[in-house]
């Protein structure tokens, strides 16, 4: 059973801080903006998938949006909480038991590397006290041994956040909407070697909701014709295989395995039955400047190495070959965890449907981006990857 | 870094064995397959626990510059402290050949002297007040101050 799925509905509250508005009220704010963009009311949802990491359950937005009796499932799954919120709303629809579902999340953090409990991840406590239990070192780790094998120097690092931040200032839902020139970005204060504090993402606060609904709704509501649906390809959510190097990991396998974002990428690209040179629009997990490059070769765009090439020229800007994170990505809005694989998801709805304004990207034949890549990375190793068509 | 390692108490008593010369402790998993840490509860059924080897190179490393969080216990953790009485400190993943891949401090060195694959040594080393943890320094600089 596999019912096609579509996005007729996308609505975000902007990223950043917003003192006095709690996470989930910033999620019942993007819920009624996706309902609006719909032209639904919120009886009209069947069923509901959401959360947050740190802003409270869900499905008390009941409270605020209607106590309709439909059924809404929390969903906590780390940085991949809204790509699983998705992926469950595509299911529900794809099985033929729904055709209107919601996806929300939303986070409110405190200012701030995260700081989470070794015991919560099947760590011992002296991973923590020693100071290990941090997910800024894995990824500077992971991109310091990716540089001396593959040959990225610092200079491409900085690249990507001056990216990152020349795409936020196009972006009314970014955070950090001021360009910063790679000479600051390079001199910043390090925060873990190589990466220095404006090549990281900060944790932030934001909510982002989509309305999913079945071919045959679509179709009913008009947006099928009216340029206000965008077709879920494939979506992909895979943990980590064996021998695979995550975040909070204290021993590593000395027999190299393989990467979650890989399997996810395969998965993705298999079921959607295209492959990476037929993306027209990316969204890369970019938690810092490392991640997006490395992620640039493990979703399949380039080979280890190339991404050198690929930023000198401006091959991932807007009017590069293949732009990515072109709302600036997580380097530019920050990371409500609940919410960030879902705004990537979002920037591809409003690329598709040509709603993306200063930073919409122009497409192979001029005429906008017709599928849309987003990838999302997060703790204890997972990935979830979601294809769009228009 | 010049306290004898034996004035403080392990920040975890199974993290290494006990007697000269310390090794950190992994665990033997009924495939053959050398883990680290040694599980513990449940996990460690069936789970041999096996010494791992003082020698090894350097896999990957970074710098941590900034004051961690809770429950971070280590300098600029306590009551009255902050940022200012931090240390910074150097972290990095050791490869044991054969074994496993540890991540570890590294010490008694800079960043500008690390390079992948150089050999790195075992050691334990003081942590803070109360306790010791372990580390891994380029050989050379052991070799030197032995």
């Amino acid at each position: 059973m596999s019912e096609n799925v579509y996005i007729i509905g996308a609505g975000i509250h902007p990223f950043g801080r917003t003192d006095g508005r709690s996470g989930r009220e910033q999620g019942v704010y993007a819920v009624r903006e996706a309902l609006a963009d719909a032209g639904l009311e919120w009886p009209d949802i069947e069923c509901a998938y959401g959360g947050s990491a740190a802003a409270g359950s869900a499905d008390i937005m009941v409270n605020e949006l209607g106590l309709t009796s439909l059924p809404f499932t929390n969903v906590a799954n780390g940085c991949a909480t809204g790509g699983s919120a998705l992926v469950s709303a595509q299911m529900a629809i794809a099985s033929g038991m729904y055709d209107l579902a919601l996806a929300t999340g939303f986070d409110k953090h405190p200012r701030g590397a995260f700081n989470a409990k070794p015991s919560d991840y099947g760590l011992p406590e002296w991973y923590g006290q020693t100071g290990m239990m941090l997910t800024t070192q894995f990824f500077a780790m992971k991109i310091q041994r990716y540089m001396q094998l593959h040959g990225i120097s610092r200079t491409t690092l900085g690249r990507v956040a001056e990216k990152a931040f020349r795409n936020g200032t196009k972006t009314p839902h970014a955070w950090r909407r001021s360009p910063i020139d790679l000479d600051t970005i390079m001199n910043a204060p390090m925060i873990n070697d190589p990466l220095t504090k404006y090549m990281f993402c900060s944790p932030s606060e934001g909510g982002v909701a989509l309305i999913l609904a079945s071919e045959k709704k679509a179709k009913e509501l008009g947006a099928l014709h009216n340029g206000g649906a965008v077709k879920i390809a494939k979506v992909a959510v895979k943990t980590r295989p064996p021998g695979s190097f995550e975040v909070f990991q204290a021993g590593v396998s000395v027999e190299e395995g393989g990467k979650p974002t890989v399997l996810a990428s395969q998965a993705a690209f298999e079921g959607a039955g295209i492959g990476p040179d037929e993306i027209d629009v990316a969204q890369l997990q970019d938690t810092e400047s490392g991640a997006e490059i490395m992620h640039m070769a493990e979703n399949g765009f380039c080979k280890d190495g190339d991404q050198e090439e690929w930023l000198a020229n401006g091959w991932s800007e807007h009017g590069g070959k293949l732009p990515i994170n072109t709302d600036g990505g997580c380097i530019a809005c920050g990371e409500p965890i609940g919410a960030s694989g879902l705004r990537q998801v979002y920037e591809n709805v409003e690329q598709l449907r040509g709603r993306a304004g200063e930073r919409q990207v122009a497409g192979r034949d001029g005429n906008g981006p017709k599928t849309g890549y987003s990838h999302v990375y997060g703790a204890p190793g997972m990935s979830a990857v979601a294809i769009l068509e228009r | 870094m010049n306290a004898p390692s034996t004035a403080l108490a392990p920040i975890d008593p199974q993290l290494w064995s006990p007697g000269e010369p310390p090794h950190l402790m992994g665990g033997k998993l009924p495939s053959g397959e050398i883990v680290f840490p040694m599980p513990q509860g449940d996990a460690a059924n069936d789970v041999e626990p096996h010494k791992l080897a003082r020698q090894g190179t350097l896999w990957s490393w970074t710098s941590q510059d900034f004051l961690p969080k809770d429950p971070y216990e280590g300098p600029g953790s306590g009551e009255n402290e902050g940022p200012p009485d931090f240390e910074p400190f150097l972290i990095g993943y050791v490869e044991l050949p054969g074994q496993v891949i540890v991540e570890s401090r590294i010490v008694d060195a800079t960043l500008g002297d690390l390079k992948l694959g150089m050999p790195m040594e075992f050691c334990i080393v003081p942590f803070n007040r109360s306790h010791s943890t372990y580390a891994f320094r380029p050989v050379q600089q052991a070799e030197k101050s032995a």
